[in-house]
């Protein structure tokens, strides 16, 4: 941990976004994980992407379970709600929260452990509702906070530090979303922050359950040889299958000619989502094509948007609740009274 | 772009803003972190080494290093689109000359055995005796000849007691003569081809910009070609002033020009009677040549400041002075043209003229082989200060005309270097070169040997003494020194910009960490480019173009580059503490510059020599 308090002080010709704040002010408290840690990255991608999108912080909840991922949503956004829940429960919290108000951004972190293998049946039912948030797997493959054992994303054959190999298989959450119907999966890397800071920027656009997986290498414990989340292993690795930018609704595309294979997502806010460069043949939109590039490219770490759909509802259309936050509801529609129970209790009989 | 060349001490050097701007290069964060540790002797004598005399500069200065301070070019944390004011350098180092307690067996002694060279100097002023501290210690016989009864020069003569007090002047002075110099006051030199022919192996003309510009105006002169009465020259008038020649001067003074010397005028005339003293400007404020600091001193103490006024002629009546005809002026933008717009007279009973300076040589014959150039100039080699005539060196204002003491202490140490060589039958031309060492400043596991925090605290003020009281006597000094809480925040206030952040590109992972730590955006990893690319492509905009872009070699995993802009870093070492494999460090770095008589560093301590 830092001995160092980060200074207040600023760059001079600091820029402020829409909402006449700086990049600055997206900040949280000083990170306590260990110097080098990928997960300070993804931090510093999402307090990118969220300066960069306008998000007022009050507007943002951020929710977490246990692990070192976890403890990031203090991090970021100071003035955001923040929860942080029971290992791997974070998808259920987030569930609970965004039922009762569903005007907040929800942003939850977790990690490899947290969601692969303790909460790994509560990610499931967060995917099959389409609940309308952000999720993102801060991913090193690693226990790093008890000491290095092998998660349920390390890869078969990969080395723990001391040496022994790993022989489970992995399970991969962007397979995993993919075939549970998530609506928008994606994959990146932590040590890559041009194209990360878009998919976490269109992943908070997307309406309905946004998973975004990132490779972080842990410095402590799987960075070594032999590992295959490290740094060096990641960026040798690394295939970059789509290559795409987040256009927010205000700025005006004009005439500009893609390169072949070029297609745009429109996102629910009137923001967009272009792909500059998508393999041939390859259809951002069709699941199946997803997970046969994903199959045909074993042994790579692919990333980029890997499928997204914008049209399927999420929870609350599917279950038809207000619009409003439950705690503004007034009390007559909250709670209706004993007439409505029994008008409901006559409709069972 | 080529990796930066970090083992030239330059780079280092130039991170250290007030030590680059400072002629004589004085190591200025570490001089107050001494302060900070309550070394004030240590901080003394730091600066001695490189300014001589702390204290008078602690006072007089015109502090080259403070517009250049990196804390300037900051926003205020008070928001807002003001900067950061500068750390108050010059006046720390006045703080350390106040406390610095008993530094009598610290200073340089001269050696009971000469080295049997003889060195003559003229005019006992900051240069001289720059070259007579420089050269004494190693043997040298410096005998130096001062047209008046005391030394200092100009220190002495221009620089009103007020501002600088006579004792504090006299301390620094003396520890250099009374190492032994052979000074002869009352002694103005008339010729120098017989001093020439005295046998000296080198003579060094410190004798400074003595003659005040005249203004040839109608009313200047009388009929019988005398001076009008009560028109002065100002930096005769100031010289009057110090060796107690007058004591008093007119109820409505007139200063013409505005610049430091008109400064120190309009202040002693309003001590000596003057109740309405205007100074009087040909151009708007932004303009002026005085300090800012000198000119709020000024109007601090009531004195008027009229800009847009051109002088015209003197109003003389039955052959006494009554006052000064001006022209109004109306400026364009850039104060190049001007349009008069109508004249007007301001009754005076006396004007003081400080429009400027000159050197005059009347005293060097044309035939000793110094070459004069253009406005009539001996030609002074810039970098050794030797004339065309070999045995004679020049500096100060002497050299090339009127500019500040602390340019001139560093003409005094690098024409003492070309003595020396001069002396030692060494070319004068071959200068010693300049070394550095750079010492790891982490002491453990986020443990630094310095103080990193960044001080919120506003330049602190100093307290002047009050009008009342100041004016009650020419001599009682003005400012009164820092008190013990304003030291404390001060000195804080420093960012420690030579405590650098040095990189091993080979130790990189390019995790990015330092990156997204970093509190002013200076840092970025990106594919290699040229400069002017490289600029674009920066983590935050390059806003001063002056500062350097560090460029690494190409990184292990990516031969990207890391990149940092060192306009704006705050060396709170935040890179260095979030950098997992300590390819980032910060390391304290120390010009190890070359005075006369030290032993060359050639082939010495170039480089970092971090071991790994």
């Amino acid at each position: 941990m830092p001995s160092i308090v980060k200074p207040l002080v600023t760059h001079p010709s600091l820029v402020r976004n829409n909402l006449g704040l700086t990049i600055r002010d997206y900040e949280g408290s000083m990170s306590t994980l260990c110097a080098g840690c990928g997960h300070d990255s993804i931090t510093a991608a999402i307090i990118r992407a969220l300066w960069e999108l306008s998000t007022p912080p009050h507007m943002l909840a951020k929710l977490s379970g246990i692990g070192c991922s976890s403890k990031t949503p203090t991090y970021f956004v100071g003035g955001a709600h923040g929860f942080n829940s029971a290992h791997g429960r974070m998808p259920a919290i987030a569930t609970g929260a965004n039922a009762a108000n569903r005007q907040l951004t929800y942003l939850g972190v977790s990690g490899d452990g947290d969601s692969l293998s303790i909460g790994i049946g509560h990610l499931c039912h967060a995917i099959r509702r389409n609940l309308n948030m952000l999720y993102v797997i801060e991913n090193n493959g690693v226990y790093g906070l008890t000491k290095g054992q092998f998660s349920a994303s390390s890869d078969v054959g990969s080395k723990s530090k001391k040496g022994e190999a790993n022989k489970m298989a992995p399970i991969d959450p962007i397979q995993l979303a993919l075939t549970l119907g998530a609506t928008f999966v994606a994959r990146s890397f932590s040590g890559d922050k041009a194209q990360l800071v878009p998919i976490l920027k269109a992943g908070l656009a997307h309406r309905g359950f946004a998973i975004v997986d990132v490779i972080s290498p842990c410095v402590t414990f799987n960075d070594h040889e032999g590992s295959t989340k490290s740094y060096k292993h990641t960026r040798g690795k690394h295939h970059v299958a789509t290559e795409s930018d987040f256009v927010p609704f205000a700025n005006e595309i004009v005439g500009e000619i893609g390169p072949v294979g070029a297609t745009t997502i429109q996102m629910h806010d009137g923001s967009s989502l272009r792909f500059t460069k998508v393999p041939e043949g390859y259809d951002v939109t069709d699941r199946m094509a997803a997970i046969d590039y994903l199959r045909t490219h074993q042994g790579e770490v692919v990333t980029g948007v890997l499928f997204a759909e914008e049209g399927v509802p999420e929870m609350h259309e599917m279950n038809n609740t207000p619009a409003e936050p439950l705690a503004t509801l007034p009390f007559s529609k909250l709670c209706p009274g004993s007439s409505a129970l029994e008008a409901l209790m006559a409709d069972f009989r | 772009m080529n990796p930066s060349d970090t083992g030239n001490p330059a780079y280092y050097h130039k991170v250290v803003d007030c030590q680059w701007a400072c002629p004589a290069h004085t190591n200025v964060p570490e001089y107050i972190r001494l302060i900070a540790q309550g070394r004030y002797g240590d901080a003394y004598m730091l600066n001695r080494e490189s300014n001589v005399f702390p204290a008078i500069l602690g006072r007089t200065c015109d502090r080259p290093c403070e517009p250049a301070c990196r804390r300037g070019r900051l926003p205020s944390l008070a928001g807002g689109p003001e900067l950061e004011k500068p750390v108050a350098i010059c006046r720390l180092k006045r703080v350390a000359a106040d406390h610095h307690g008993d530094i009598a067996e610290r200073l340089p002694k001269a050696p009971a055995v000469k080295n049997g060279k003889r060195v003559a100097c003229i005019g006992a002023g900051p240069a001289s005796l720059t070259v007579a501290n420089d050269l004494m210690p190693h043997g040298y016989s410096v005998t130096m000849f001062e047209k008046f009864d005391k030394p200092g020069g100009l220190m002495r003569t221009n620089i009103p007691s007020f501002r600088l007090p006579e004792q504090v002047l006299a301390e620094e002075t003396s520890a250099i003569l009374d190492m032994g110099v052979d000074i002869r006051y009352n002694s103005p030199v008339t010729s120098l081809k017989a001093l020439l022919a005295e046998d000296y192996d080198a003579i060094f003309v410190g004798s400074g910009a003595p003659r005040g510009k005249d203004l040839d105006l109608p009313g200047r002169y009388q009929a019988d070609g005398t001076s009008t009465p009560n028109i002065h020259i100002g930096i005769d008038w100031l010289g009057s002033l110090a060796f107690g020649h007058i004591d008093k001067i007119g109820e409505n003074v007139l200063i013409i020009g505005v610049g430091n010397t008109a400064m120190d005028c309009c202040r002693s005339a309003r001590r000596l009677g003057g109740k309405n003293v205007k100074v009087m400007a040909r151009r708007p404020r932004q303009f002026f040549k005085a300090s800012p600091w000198e000119l709020e001193d000024a109007e601090e103490e009531q004195i008027d400041i009229v800009i847009n006024h051109a002088p015209k002629r003197f109003v003389v009546e039955d052959g006494k002075l009554t006052g000064m005809e001006f022209e109004r002026l109306e400026w364009d933008a850039e104060a190049k043209r001007s349009t008069v717009i109508d004249s007007v007279i301001l009754p005076c009973d006396d004007v003081i003229l400080a429009i400027g300076q000159e050197n005059a040589f009347p005293w060097i014959e044309r035939d000793l082989g110094i070459e004069f150039g253009k406005w009539d100039m001996p030609v002074v080699d810039k970098t050794t200060h030797q004339s065309t005539n070999p045995r004679v060196f020049f500096g100060g204002d002497a050299a090339w005309g009127p500019n500040n003491i602390i340019w001139a202490v560093e003409h005094g140490h690098q024409a003492a270097i070309s003595i020396d060589r001069h002396c030692q039958s060494k070319p004068v031309t071959d200068r010693p070169a300049w070394g550095m060492n750079l010492v790891s400043q982490k002491m453990g596991i986020s443990e630094w040997s310095y103080s990193n925090d960044y001080e919120k605290a506003a330049r602190q003020k100093m307290k002047h003494v009050d009008l009342v009281e100041r004016f009650e006597n020419l001599h009682v000094e003005v400012e009164l020194g820092f008190t013990a809480d304003q030291i404390a925040r001060e000195v804080q206030r420093c960012l420690n910009c030579d405590v650098e952040t040095a990189f091993t590109a080979k130790l990189c992972i390019e995790c990015d960490a330092c990156i997204d730590i970093c509190p002013v955006q200076c840092l970025t990893i990106t594919p290699d480019a040229p400069e002017e690319q490289l600029r674009t492509k920066l983590s935050a905009p390059a806003v001063n173009k002056d500062q350097a872009l560090y460029a690494s070699s190409p990184l292990p995993q990516t031969s990207r580059l890391m990149v940092k802009d060192e306009d704006v870093c705050v060396h709170c070492g935040l890179c260095a503490e979030r950098c997992p494999t300590a390819a980032w460090d910060m390391q304290k770095f120390q010009l190890l510059i070359s005075y006369a008589g030290t032993p060359t560093l050639d082939g010495a301590i170039q480089q970092a020599s971090v071991v790994r």
